[in-house]
């Protein structure tokens, strides 16, 4: 088995994965936090079963 | 990939950028700017968000203005390689090929612009579509190859962002709104114009019709003068409507009389004069213009908070 030298590219690589990877973190914490703050809105009804069957 | 093509820096191959270099695509130093003044426009709408959706709309709001700087360094690298300004971005320095810039500003284009409407509502979503489509297809590609008003019609551009925080909270347009967006609108001129006279060369090498180029720096002097004129009558005059307040009027009266000052000077000093102390007093109001802006958004900001707690600002006296 043999380790080569780290080329400067593939720093530049692994931080362009690290950041996507953190962004698409943010991403969907956001639309988690977005989901729970719509879900707990006062605004928000959940139409009953039986009257959706009526449309 | 060979060891060789490794090393040649100078042409972008595809796949090879950084984060960072995706990131200056989004023009930061100009999100701040639109991140500031939506949020301004956010905070002082007479409605509430969730503390979630706000953040929302300010980022999404964000990712839609980055995106349209990132599809303007698209269009716009053949100007950007021959500007010292700009020639370090990612396409002109070859970190970044067109392609990927394009594919990167047009995803996020829409990306943004669908997670604002979900976030928000659909007048805000259009609103940054409109934002966008106005930056990329009516300035960079339209206009600013073309005309010397390229700067005047352009700002319209950077002045959406407060109307859309206001509709993201208020899902409406109104006057106060519009107020915010003659207030950017008409401070973009003289901002720019007095660069444009301390960046001289950089205009002339990349053919970009300024008016400094086409007009001559005698009437890029005069054009300051009376935009910031028409300026001052509009943000003085904006103290008296639903937007102003004591505190605005105070913060006001200052900075135009500040910005007045210096428009002046710029209109009385010929290129001799300028050449002399090294664009001195044109550098001076570019500085200031900058703080024109915040110090104007954070009134307002002051104003619609003060208000909120009945101690004053919007809506008092005169303002109510």
């Amino acid at each position: 088995m043999s380790f080569r030298e780290e080329h400067e590219l593939h720093k530049r690589r692994f931080g362009r994965n690290l950041g996507l990877g953190l962004v698409l973190a943010g991403f969907v914490a956001l639309v988690f936090g977005l989901t729970v703050a719509k879900v707990t809105d006062d605004d928000f009804v959940v139409v009953p079963a039986q009257q959706q069957e009526g449309y | 990939m060979s060891d060789a093509s490794l090393h040649q820096a100078s042409t972008a191959q595809p796949g090879e950028a950084g984060f960072g270099d995706f990131f200056a695509l989004l023009k930061p130093r100009v999100m701040t700017l639109v991140v500031f003044t939506a949020l301004v426009g956010l905070l002082a709408a007479p409605a509430t968000l969730h503390p979630v959706e706000a953040l929302a709309a300010i980022l999404f709001i964000a990712v839609g203005g980055g995106a349209a700087g990132a599809l303007n360094m698209w269009w716009e690298s053949d100007i950007d390689a021959a500007m010292k300004r700009t020639a370090k971005r990612p396409i002109p320095s070859g970190r970044v090929t067109r392609d990927e810039a394009f594919g990167f500003g047009i995803t996020l284009a829409a990306f943004s612009v669908v997670m604002l409407w979900l976030a928000t509502n659909a007048v805000a979503a259009g609103l940054l579509a409109f934002t966008i489509f106005f930056y990329v297809v009516i300035y960079t590609i339209g206009l600013k190859r073309w005309t010397p008003q390229n700067i005047v019609i352009g700002g319209a551009a950077g002045a959406f962002p407060p109307m859309i925080g206001w509709a993201a909270a208020t899902g409406t347009v109104s006057l106060e709104s519009v107020l915010m967006f003659a207030l950017i609108f008409m401070w973009t001129p003289p901002h720019f114009w007095a660069l444009a006279l301390f960046m001289r060369g950089d205009y002339d090498n990349a053919g970009v019709p300024m008016l400094t180029v086409t007009h001559g720096r005698r009437a890029t002097r005069i054009h300051i003068l009376v935009y910031t004129v028409l300026l001052a009558l509009l943000a003085v005059g904006a103290a008296f409507t639903q937007i102003g307040g004591p505190v605005y009027l105070a913060v006001a009266l200052v900075f135009n009389a500040l910005f007045l000052r210096d428009a002046v000077a710029i209109w009385r000093r010929d290129e001799a004069m300028a050449e002399a102390d090294n664009y001195r007093v044109e550098k001076r109001a570019f500085r200031l213009s900058l703080w024109y802006l915040f110090a104007h958004f954070t009134a307002i900001l002051a104003g619609a908070a003060l208000s909120g707690l009945g101690i004053g600002g919007l809506g008092i006296g005169v303002w109510s």
